[in-house]
């Protein structure tokens, strides 16, 4: 019974019975295309590979260093990772979160506020930072599911709000760090791997949540049918909570994160930018805008991909601006490519 | 559930129903689904339940699966009278509705959507082998066919999904009492034999009894033990399906055809 889930990714490539004698080359092509067909996470892998074999050549005195690829990995990867993790849940039950980046933004004043001016203790203060990101998570949940408005407009709600309130108690100005949270500051974004390794533990983690738990197959059920869902007895106001906790909760702890890795706590950090390269990681990484369907794994890679064309760009010293028009043509090409991708996949099942 | 008469499915005896509706009538706004509605379910029988659109099938299943209360008349499970304020309630008594959108979900595996909500876990981790490997058993005892356990929901056809929707509600409900609303409808031949197969086979079993919505009278009469004729909110026929025939039913629905005419010739 089992056998024929191999054999779908095959008969696209199958035309006309078989693999005859003499055509192995053929049959290596096929089978690669079977992979790209059935693994949404290959062609973006294969794209990563082949960015930094361009840049590694091109530039191989300055791309290939310990400095740059802590850059590269901790710095413009790390933050886009972490925060795709959450839209990627949230993307696959159905809903976005626009205020990710503002939550990043307002966390660590919390936590230098409760850390200067109340006293807590480091740790304490990390986590309030921490936890506010859940609770601000919780309120885009509320006023999404309980108050039924659309999360592109709750959270572009919440969103502002996030960046005035970041913005009048902070008085529009850098802070710097206290120094008492510096110790464990440390571990969290100022060593040079920190960030990324937060990422891979955190990528792990979701990565077996989404494809080997109850939330995960409740996730995608929310999704993919919420009527159906619903009437399996999922109760799918609490996945999508959930999934706005998780996303506010990965956001907070990027703000703090970044904080210690700059060494200041700025109020013009964060924003819509960091929050739009993780939506665009998920979906050059294979993620359905229309719910249902989306990978962890494929985000990573999506965001080591535009982390690298961020990096490498600045490397070769070629204007930042011309990145953004790169990075609209892969946003298109991806979701061109997992469009049609699709349509095969279906054209093979359909058998 | 272990009552005497078990061994005979197709009983009609008044103590060994599962189910009966009793003057159940309910109305919405000005408009009557139901007038008075007396049915009855023999354990391990199918019952064909045919009948006009806007006869009030539909109304008539919602009331029996909990998702809407009736204005008047009871209901009785199993020999207990029972108010059915929710699905869930109804769950829990053994009765379980398939509906035509079969609440799947199209981008998890065959084996994910037998299981949900039901999962089979190894401490937090779903335990996708035990579920597949049971899965591919449950459809195998089924006598259902489908190229694999694994494959999403999607890519399978209309007759292969509704056979999984209803293997999911016999086996992860334990239901006794199965409300099946057209599960032929839209249907091939090919694809709608996959279905009499089915309820052939749990009607064989015993443990289930059915109520199948349908159109087509041959089918109808093919699977069912008894047929039941809705019109009008009422029960205008209720006859074993080997005393009744295609002919005899088409002429009571033709009749009512003559009769809406020349209302309607009469009323111009």
């Amino acid at each position: 019974m089992s056998e024929t889930t191999e054999h779908t990714g095959r008969l696209i490539g199958e035309p006309g019975g078989g693999p005859g004698p003499g055509n192995g080359v053929g049959d290596i092509l096929r089978s690669w295309l079977g992979i790209f067909v059935r693994q949404r996470e290959a062609t973006i892998f294969i794209v990563a590979i082949a960015l930094f074999l361009y840049f590694g050549v091109s530039n191989a005195s300055s791309f290939i260093s310990q400095s740059n690829a802590i850059n590269l990995f901790s710095s413009f990867a790390a933050p886009i990772i972490i925060i795709a993790v959450g839209e990627v849940l949230l993307l696959i039950c159905g809903e976005i979160d626009l205020s990710a980046g503002f939550i990043y933004t307002f966390a660590p004043f919390l936590m230098f506020f409760m850390n200067e001016y109340y006293g807590c203790p480091a740790w304490l203060s990390i986590v309030i930072g921490v936890v506010f990101g859940l609770v601000a998570g919780f309120i885009n949940g509320f006023i999404t599911v309980t108050l039924g408005v659309p999360s592109f407009i709750t959270t572009l709600g919440t969103g502002f709000i996030l960046a005035g309130m970041a913005l009048v108690f902070s008085h529009a100005e850098p802070h710097p760090l206290p120094p008492a949270t510096l110790t464990i500051g440390k571990y969290l974004g100022t060593d040079g791997w920190s960030q990324f390794i937060w990422a891979v533990i955190i990528v792990a983690i979701f990565h077996v949540v989404l494809t080997r738990t109850r939330w995960g197959l409740y996730t995608i059920s929310t999704g993919g049918n919420a009527l159906g869902a619903r009437e399996a007895g999922i109760n799918i106001g609490r996945i999508k909570y959930g999934n706005f906790m998780i996303t506010g909760l990965l956001s907070a702890f990027v703000g703090i994160q970044v904080a210690f890795y700059t060494n200041t706590i700025d109020p013009l950090a964060g924003g819509y930018t960091p929050m739009f390269y993780a939506v665009t990681a998920a979906v050059i990484g294979g993620t359905a805008m229309l719910g249902g369907s989306g990978t962890i794994l494929g985000a990573f890679i999506g965001a080591i991909v535009l982390a690298a064309l961020l990096d490498g760009f600045d490397v070769q010293g070629i204007n930042a601006n011309s990145v953004q028009i790169v990075f609209g043509a892969a946003i298109l090409i991806a979701m061109v490519g997992n469009v049609q991708l699709a349509r095969i996949r279906e054209r093979g099942r359909m058998v | 559930m272990t009552q005497p008469d078990q061994q005979q499915p197709a009983a009609v005896a008044a103590g060994g129903d599962i189910l009966r509706v009793e003057h159940v009538s309910k109305r919405f706004g000005p408009v009557t689904a139901l007038t008075d509605i007396n049915l009855h379910l023999g354990r391990g029988e199918v019952l064909g339940l045919l009948g006009d659109n806007g006869a009030g099938k539909s109304t008539l299943i919602k009331i029996i699966c909990g998702f809407q209360l009736p204005d008047t008349g009871r209901l009785i499970v199993d020999g207990q009278e029972v108010v059915l304020k929710s699905v869930d309630q109804a769950r829990a008594l053994g009765i379980d509705a398939v509906y035509q959108d079969l609440a799947l979900i199209n981008q998890l595996s065959v084996y994910h959507n037998m299981f949900l909500k039901r999962e089979k876990l190894n401490g937090p981790l779903l335990n996708n082998r035990a579920m597949r490997s049971t899965a591919r058993q449950y459809l195998t005892e089924m006598g259902i066919s489908i190229p694999s356990v694994d494959v999403p929901v999607a890519s399978l056809s209309g007759g292969q999904r509704q056979a999984i929707a209803i293997a999911r509600t016999v086996y992860s409900s334990n239901a006794k009492i199965l409300l099946l609303d057209e599960p032929l409808a839209a249907m091939g031949v090919k694809e709608a034999a996959i279905i009499l197969d089915l309820v052939q086979d749990l009607k064989k079993r015993g443990d289930v009894s059915i109520i199948m919505i349908a159109h087509n009278y041959g089918q109808a009469l093919e699977i069912a033990d008894r047929i039941n004729l809705l019109q009008h909110g009422e029960i205008t026929l209720d006859k074993r399906s080997k005393d009744t025939s295609v002919a005899e039913l088409n002429d009571i629905v033709v009749a009512e055809y003559r009769r809406a005419l020349e209302e309607r010739q009469r009323s111009a």
